[in-house]
């Protein structure tokens, strides 16, 4: 049947919209891929021997008398040793001036890994930035992205922690990606003479919109061949995964859904659970973990695509520019890992979590002392106390441009505490403090 | 002739049948692809065409694909050996499949055939019996698990034969029953039930009258859920609904515990999975995984069958109720479960309700909690299905569809706040916003009179005073700066930090401090009250702010001791000579 389906050659298109077309045809399967016009095409509807197909590249010019043929399967990835290295389009296909891949071909956005067959994450990623390690440390198998404005430096930030994390592969997935950002990765990655350890799959602004829905599932295919095949650690970087929704948005529009809320399919949490579930660590050593980018508008995260993202991930970073230090920061108040407490105590020193608190708790306090002053009233001592330590606090760990290992943010944590406050302002497991308070101020 | 019929039409997950015969609303269908097959349910039907939800993925599926029906609705498979098994959705062991994909069509028997209980028979020949009787019992983990008239079965019914004590598998016959006509019916120790139907198999719902003791303190003090009672978690992400289940599903006195992971992250179910089987029940000394049942649905796991796993963990409750056992059970999220729907009505092109939801959501909602509650058996015992779901309300609002249907019937309120959790006071329940209606219960109220003391629902309501009267005093000192308000706000506001420290945070990471029995809350609430009803001078507002630091940490450190032992006291020591000395002053 398969192959009946192969070679008949459809000349009349029923229906044309700007991302979908439709036949008469009989035989297809749900979910095959076709070629329209030389354009790759997804059946997405059948009703009776009507059937609805996305195109990726867009209908433009399209006449409704163009060759349709089926494939017989699924989008699929040709996988094997040699795509580690390689820079590819949504399709998989080379844009490195390289060889076509070989391999066996793998299907992709293919099924679950079954709960009982994973394992609890367990193992820290070190990025030496301390508003990750210190308040926010990262996992392997997690999945967690930056909730940015489009002028923040979320993309220098990801290439820095994707090139500390000491991962087997990294696999950059780019949605809608500026062909300028998708130079600056290449050249990152090219300086730090990581190449052979990358893997890109882009899409930039010049391509078509909906070609987009492809690239999470080609870096997740490729990131479990190489995670349960080779049993490797990969880092999988999903950027800008709100252009990826507003491509779902366009197509489940051309398809006359009804909207769910701000113009979103009702099956948006779904659809996008289903990429970040990838993520996964494995008994035997191999995991994906996954950091991505969702791109805000003014910073709104109750937006449908942040909010829903937010219910799915395991945390979220935020970037905020400290007027103070004149450095962009990492959020310590807005800033989640939902799995740090699978490390910290455990990989990490015994303070880590109440010296952690003990500091967002302090400047949390200058932030009240902040708008206090700002409405005109008068500081106390305690206020004036938690308003420098939040300068220090902010300059020595929260900047991005730091690297130090996590014992140092500690031990940073405890001279600043002993520079501005007594014990008991600190609020800490009186143990810990006898153990850990610095016998010697610094200066 | 079973009915069968041909695929029509296919749209993601909602595929169309054209059948040759008699079809139910919710029968189940297998969809033929490949050599396997795909279980669906009619959700709709339209002349000859059954509108169906495909449990698994319908990729490479095909028009004119074969259709047979089942003619029954979903149903799980009741018997010894629920418990500790990991299940999806559609009760399937997970532990028994191959492989780590989950594959297409692939299912499995959720029991174990092979396994021998030793069982011994309660009722005699002779007895009459109705559905739901005790007819023997087994003992599963350590659960007395009773063998009963299979719920299918109505009408009155007599023991014409029942086995004697021994080894028997669940296939084995273990009694012969007549019916009102003389017709003979064979009882295996396993029986099915449709997930939809709720069991009846009980005399009566009495309100519910015991509290549940949970050991978290702002529930079990100030907003306690009873034995057979309903409450529900809403809270925008990241403030800890799935923690405080966790907590929940740890700590709570209950018999037995079953957890519906319904379309939430698959990382959270492999921390259960990891840690229960490890872990000790405080109260029995058994795992805790020996009195747990999961049933996961992770959000990357096939949409539809979300709304069947809610109904699965429901149905196992019920079941284990009817043996007179205390269920807790927990679902996370329904909110999943309700997008599931929507995604349904959607594809069927139904005309939305508010937020494009179903417009029967509410009432589909209210059925379900309603399933939960406090029965007596027919036999005079009791038993109870205390219900605790959490609510993903999108973008943090509590005024959207499946918070507002909820609400209405849900006695138990947990709001969790985004401003409590930004300021790392876990777990985040707002202490003014949520509620307790069993605290307006006469049952509870005696209940509570007479097992932890008469004052303590007053004191709990002076309790909820002083936070509230806290929460104004620090508005004003925002508005009019701290020296702007007289020295009693300053005072005012302290006293509910207090409360707030003491009672409402807790550690849930701290061996100790994690589970405080109600002995402890009795204890500390009485401690926290001395201060509350104090007389207090100070000078400065600047001494007030110290001098309740000071209390407050050792407070902390209370909370962080053993109870009773040498250092916990040492440490109130501490908090009664501050007492006493700013009493002198």
């Amino acid at each position: 049947m398969q192959n009946i389906a192969f070679q008949k050659i459809y000349t009349r298109l029923t229906r044309i919209t700007k991302a979908t077309c439709s036949v008469k045809a009989s035989g297809v399967g749900y979910e095959e891929l076709a070629v329209v016009h030389g354009r790759l095409a997804q059946v997405v509807k059948i009703i009776g021997d009507e059937v609805t197909l996305q195109i990726f590249s867009g209908t433009e010019g399209l006449p409704n008398n163009a060759e349709l043929m089926f494939l017989g399967k699924p989008p699929v990835l040709k996988v094997d040793e040699d795509l580690a290295g390689r820079f590819l389009n949504a399709y998989g296909e080379p844009i490195d001036g390289g060889p076509a891949l070989i391999g066996r071909e793998r299907e992709i956005g293919g099924p679950s890994v079954n709960p009982v067959r994973r394992k609890q994450p367990s193992q820290l990623i070190a990025t030496g930035i301390a508003g990750i390690d210190l308040n926010n440390t990262l996992v392997t198998g997690q999945k967690i992205p930056f909730f940015a404005d489009p002028d923040q430096p979320f993309n220098q930030v990801m290439a820095t922690v994707a090139l500390r994390a000491q991962a087997d592969k990294i696999i950059l997935g780019g949605m809608g990606l500026s062909n300028d950002d998708y130079l600056y990765y290449k050249n990152v990655f090219e300086n730090a003479g990581a190449l052979e350890r990358i893997i890109a799959f882009i899409n930039t602004t010049e391509n078509p919109p909906v070609e987009r829905l492809l690239v999470p599932d080609m870096a997740l295919a490729a990131a479990e061949y190489f995670a349960v095949e080779k049993k490797e650690k990969v880092l999988v970087l999903l950027t800008d995964m709100t252009l990826y929704a507003d491509a779902l948005s366009i197509v489940s529009n051309r398809m006359d859904q009804i909207p769910s809320k701000d113009n979103m399919p009702g099956s948006l949490y779904s659809d996008l659970a289903k990429i970040y579930e990838k993520a996964v660590q494995f008994p035997d050593g191999g995991s994906i973990t996954i950091i991505a980018v969702t791109t805000l508008s003014g910073g709104d995260i109750t937006h449908a695509i942040p909010d829903n993202t937010g219910y799915i991930t395991e945390g979220q970073l935020f970037l905020r520019r400290d007027a103070e230090i004149g450095k962009v920061i990492v959020d310590p108040f807005r800033s989640l890992s939902r799995l740090k407490q699978l490390v910290i105590g455990k990989q990490t020193r015994e303070d880590h979590s109440q010296v952690m608190n003990g500091a967002i708790r302090l400047y949390a306090d200058a932030a009240n002392a902040k708008t206090k002053h700002e409405n005109g009233f008068d500081l106390s001592d305690y206020d004036n106390r938690t308003l420098r330590f939040a300068k220090d606090y902010s300059k020595r760990l929260l900047a991005i441009d730091i690297n130090i290992d996590i014992t140092t943010m500690l031990d940073t944590c405890w001279q600043l505490f002993a520079r501005y406050f007594s014990p008991e302002e600190i609020g800490i497991k009186e143990y810990l403090v006898k153990k850990y308070w610095p016998k010697s101020r610094e200066n | 002739m079973p009915t069968t019929g041909k695929v029509k039409g296919i749209i993601s997950n909602l595929v169309i049948v054209d059948a040759n015969g008699p079809v139910a609303q919710n029968e189940i269908c297998m969809i033929s692809i490949g050599n396997t097959k795909l279980m669906a349910e009619v959700i709709k039907l339209q002349g000859n065409q059954a509108f169906m939800q495909v449990f698994e993925s319908t990729r490479g599926l095909r028009i004119g694909a074969e259709a047979e029906f089942t003619g029954s609705m979903l149903e799980v498979t009741l018997g010894p050996g629920i418990l500790s098994r990991n299940y999806d959705g559609l009760q399937n062991d997970l532990d028994k499949f191959e492989g780590i994909f989950l594959k297409k069509g692939e299912h499995n028997f959720p029991l174990d055939e092979n396994a021998v209980w030793e069982y011994k028979p309660i009722a005699e020949t002779g007895d009459s019996v109705i559905a739901g009787s005790w007819l023997g019992e087994v003992t599963e983990n350590w659960i007395p698990h009773k063998i009963m008239v299979p719920f299918k079965f109505s009408g009155n019914y007599h023991v014409k034969w029942i086995a004697g004590s021994g080894d028997y598998s669940i296939n084995d016959v273990i009694a012969i029953l007549n019916d009102e006509n003389g017709r003979e019916h064979q009882v295996t120790m396993v029986q099915k039930w449709p997930v939809k139907i709720p069991v009846k198999a009980y005399k009566n719902k009495t309100r519910p009258f015991r509290i549940m003791e949970t050991g978290i303190r702002v529930i079990d003090t100030l907003n306690p859920i009873t034995e057979g009672g309903t409450g529900f978690i809403p809270g925008p992400f990241g403030c800890g609904k799935t923690v405080l289940q966790h907590a929940l599903s740890r700590q709570a006195e209950a018999d037995m515990v079953v957890i519906a992971a319904c379309g939430e992250r698959a990382n959270e179910v492999v921390e259960i999975f990891t840690e229960f089987p490890e872990l000790i029940d405080v109260r029995t000394g058994r795992k805790l995984m020996e009195r747990t049942t999961i049933i996961a649905n992770t959000s990357n796991m096939p949409v539809a069958a979300r709304e069947a796993s809610v109904y699965t963990a429901m149905t196992i409750a019920e079941y284990y109720r009817s043996m007179g056992l205390k269920i807790l059970l927990l679902a996370d999220s329904t909110s999943r479960w309700a997008q599931a729907l929507r995604e349904m009505s959607n594809r069927m092109e139904e005309l939305p309700g508010p937020d494009a939801f179903p417009m029967d959501l509410p009432a589909i909602i209210s059925n379900y909690y309603s399933r939960a509650g406090y029965v007596e058996l027919n036999n005079g015992e009791t038993g109870s299905i205390t219900f605790i779901g959490t609510v993903s309300p999108a973008g943090g609002n509590l005024k959207e569809p499946v918070t507002e249907s909820t609400k209405k019937v849900a006695r138990c309120f947990y709001a969790l706040s985004q401003q409590r959790s930004d300021s790392k006071r876990y777990p985040a329940i707002d202490p003014i916003e949520s509620y307790s209606k069993y605290l307006e219960y006469e049952e509870v109220k005696d209940y509570v009179s007479e097992h932890i003391s008469s004052e303590w629902i007053d004191n709990v309501i002076k309790v909820k005073d002083v936070l509230l009267r806290g929460r104004e005093g620090q508005e004003q000192i925002n508005i009019l700066g701290d020296d702007g308000v007289p020295i009693d706000y300053h005072i005012r506001f302290w006293k509910s930090e207090v409360i707030d420290f003491i009672i409402l945070q807790q550690d849930g990471f701290d061996a100790i401090d994690c589970i405080t029995p109600l002995e402890r809350q009795k204890y500390m609430l009485t401690a926290v009250l001395e201060i509350i009803d104090a007389e207090m001078k100070f000078n400065t507002f600047e001494e007030v702010a110290a001098w309740f630091k000071k209390l407050i940490n050792s407070l902390k450190q209370m909370n962080y001791s053993s109870f009773k032992s040498k250092e916990f006291y040492k440490y109130k020591k501490d908090v009664d000579e501050m007492l006493n000395e700013i009493a002198k002053s």
